[in-house]
């Protein structure tokens, strides 16, 4: 295989593993940087891919081409109102962040597969009629070299790369942001000022929720392209690493979803590598959460959390 | 915070809740839920094939959960109970394999092997949280995948010879019972269910009859208060993940030396690792509780299977009403207001 070749497949591969990664992990930023720990990402991946997959084949025939694009929208919709119920609990119910996030994930599988089941006679629905394609980007194709490998992915991975630049901007050049990240850091402080710490919390998390289903419905239109109990399994742990990793930050957190759906990809294609071909799969497989603790660890710089993540909030204590 | 009545009630409160909302699951997607219910009792405790086979459900559960409540009693959340059962569950079935000795050595060996497994799976997380300060939560979900991933590979590359599946372990390092499978018509059921209780009751012992116990403990409640009064917070939060990980390797070696006899390469985990988190919080985090819990759990989970076949519904609704159990019992605040304003309107 020539270098060209190969290097074409690798970034191609890992454009199209991470844009989900990417999606959920900014839905992972957003929550965390206002104080709530979202272990339910995963769930809430399950819940976007189960609500594209259903929309996908129940409607392909009155939305035609343009079914999986209002097949994301739906499931950005129900994840954020999936997520309310991480919302009440946590911030609300003062409940453990991560319990809460636990069940979020028991309860999207369960009910994900539940209703597969109830309404398909099945545990695994049919493959979706509309799933989304590689497109060619007219002009920036012709480019030579550079053109085919960078401008012929799905519109789902620029779209990844776009909306962390967009994420990065709400968080940290609008007065919204500041107030966000205010309430993640010293909520009291921020409550001080006028700041509705509730409010702020429920906005990160529906917005989170929001993330995490789109990031569900593109890993389910895009990959698995139908829905069962393996559709998505431990992609949503994956973003969350990825937003440990790239330390809270949006461009991070992309950059880090980048590289760990690059060391998915080459843990299937690998072997067509001479050079990673003595490497086991079972290290490139579990690079992503290898090197999260190594982070974490302190060995790759260091990662510290939003100072008031996993608190909640109560109103007239100190 | 809580009152010793709220203690029992709330957990009573949120399971009643959950098995209601999954009959309004069950009502509103077309199923009877009384159907549902009964079938899911008569697949649990109908006969005695039945009764075998959750008493074989309980028991891992009863050690995951011990696992999970282990490390909240010393204020760690130990979210890598699946991967700590997984690696157990190799290292159990391994030293199953490689050795021929009799079996009043070999049994006691592969047993140790899984809890050794295990203590050291969660050793890591312990280490890096008691020196580096790093949160144990999400190493433990880290560690889980890269057991995961670890084991898959060992069965497959290592174990056996490129196969998805290993041996049987020899009988003289299984858990299978002649006399109980005799006992209920050819169930699954195995001695490990004494191993689960006389775990509970060391579990019940170190922590509430040692002074090893009350550090972890305190350690748990007030760590800055413990480190004054002379104890060393480190070496309690390593000891309480080691411990916390010997259990859940336990889990593991049941299900390799017990249910199954071998170890297979898994797609995705096996949950008893997650259902530990809602069985020990259902449980109060002390062992008679742990024990009630893993039996209600095992009750559902086993009678879910029987569900679609008897009243059609699918197995998936325990998944539903396990997890709203668990957001009740993390909600306990509310309940709790929700209480005190119950008895207030009384008076």
């Amino acid at each position: 295989m020539d270098i060209l070749t190969a290097i074409e497949i690798l970034v191609k591969s890992m454009l199209f593993a991470s844009a989900p990664l990417i999606f959920t992990a900014l839905g992972g930023v957003i929550s965390e940087r206002s104080g709530v720990v979202n272990i339910g990402l995963e769930g809430l991946m399950v819940i976007g891919a189960f609500s594209a997959v259903v929309f996908n084949i129940t409607f392909a025939s009155a939305f035609g081409a343009a079914t999986p694009w209002v097949a994301l929208l739906i499931a950005m919709g129900i994840g954020g109102l999936f997520s309310l119920i991480h919302a009440v609990a946590s911030i609300t119910f003062r409940a453990d962040h991560v319990v809460s996030g636990v069940a979020i994930n028991f309860l999207a599988l369960g009910l994900g597969v539940y209703l597969v089941k109830a309404w398909y006679g099945a545990g695994q629905t049919a493959k979706i009629p509309e799933p989304l394609y590689y497109q060619r980007i007219p002009l920036l194709y012709d480019i030579p070299v550079i053109g085919p490998i960078l401008f012929n992915n799905y519109v789902t991975s620029y779209l990844a790369i776009f909306v962390a630049v967009l994420v990065w901007f709400l968080l940290f050049k609008t007065p919204f942001g500041l107030r966000l990240r205010s309430v993640g850091e010293h909520p009291l402080a921020a409550d001080t000022m006028g700041i509705n710490v509730y409010k702020m919390r429920y906005i990160a998390v529906v917005l989170s929720g929001v993330m995490g289903g789109l990031g569900g419905g593109v890993y389910a239109q895009t990959i698995t392209q139908d829905f069962s109990a393996s559709t998505i399994t431990g992609q949503g742990f994956i973003a969350l690493a990825a937003v440990i990793f790239g330390k809270w930050h949006p461009l991070g957190a992309m950059g880090a979803a980048l590289f760990f759906g690059l060391a998915q990809s080459l843990a299937i294609i690998g072997s067509s590598f001479p050079f990673l071909a003595d490497v086991p799969n079972w290290i490139l497989l579990s690079a992503p959460y290898i090197l999260t603790i190594l982070a974490l660890a302190g060995f790759i710089g260091r990662a510290d959390a939003p100072k008031a993540v996993g608190t909640p909030y109560i109103k007239g204590k100190r | 915070m809580f009152s010793r009545t709220q203690t029992i009630l709330i957990p009573v409160i949120s399971v009643v809740l959950g098995l209601l909302i999954g009959a309004v699951v069950m009502l509103v997607s077309g199923y009877n839920p009384i159907e549902g219910y009964s079938a899911l009792l008569r697949g649990s405790l109908g006969d005695s094939f039945y009764i075998g086979e959750t008493i074989r459900q309980i028991t891992p559960y009863i050690f995951a959960g011990l696992a999970v409540a282990f490390a909240f009693r010393t204020g760690l959340f130990n979210i890598g109970v699946e991967g700590q059962l997984l690696v157990g569950w190799i290292a159990s079935v391994w030293v199953g394999l490689a050795f021929d000795l009799p079996k009043i050595i070999h049994l006691p060996m592969a047993v140790l092997a899984g809890a050794i497994a295990g203590a050291l799976w969660a050793f890591i997380p312990g280490l890096l949280k008691a020196k580096l300060r790093v949160h144990e939560v999400i190493v433990t979900i880290m560690m889980n995948y890269i057991a995961l991933h670890l084991v898959n590979y060992l069965v497959r590359y290592v174990i056996s010879d490129q196969q998805n599946t290993t041996s049987r372990v020899p009988e003289s390092a299984s858990l299978k019972s002649p006399f109980f499978e005799a006992l209920t018509e050819f169930s699954t059921m195995h001695y490990g269910i004494f191993l689960a209780l006389a775990g509970a009751i060391i579990y019940y012992v170190i922590l509430e009859k040692t002074s090893t116990g009350f550090e972890l403990r305190s350690v748990g409640f007030n760590q800055n208060a413990s480190q004054y009064a002379g104890m060393n917070v480190n070496r309690n939060i390593i000891l309480s993940m080691v411990i916390s990980g010997a259990f859940a390797g336990l889990g593991g070696a049941m299900e390799g030396l017990g249910t199954f006899g071998y170890a297979f390469i898994h797609g995705a985990f096996s949950g008893v690792g997650f259902d530990g988190i809602a069985v020990a919080l259902l449980g109060g985090n002390v062992a008679i509780g742990v024990v009630l819990a893993a039996a209600l759990f095992g009750i559902l989970k086993q009678g879910a299977l029987i569900m679609p076949l008897q009243s059609g519904v699918p197995t998936e609704l325990v998944e539903i009403v396990i997890a709203i159990i668990i957001f009740f019992v993390a909600s306990s605040y509310i309940i709790a207001y929700l209480l005190q304003r119950f008895k207030k309107g009384a008076q």
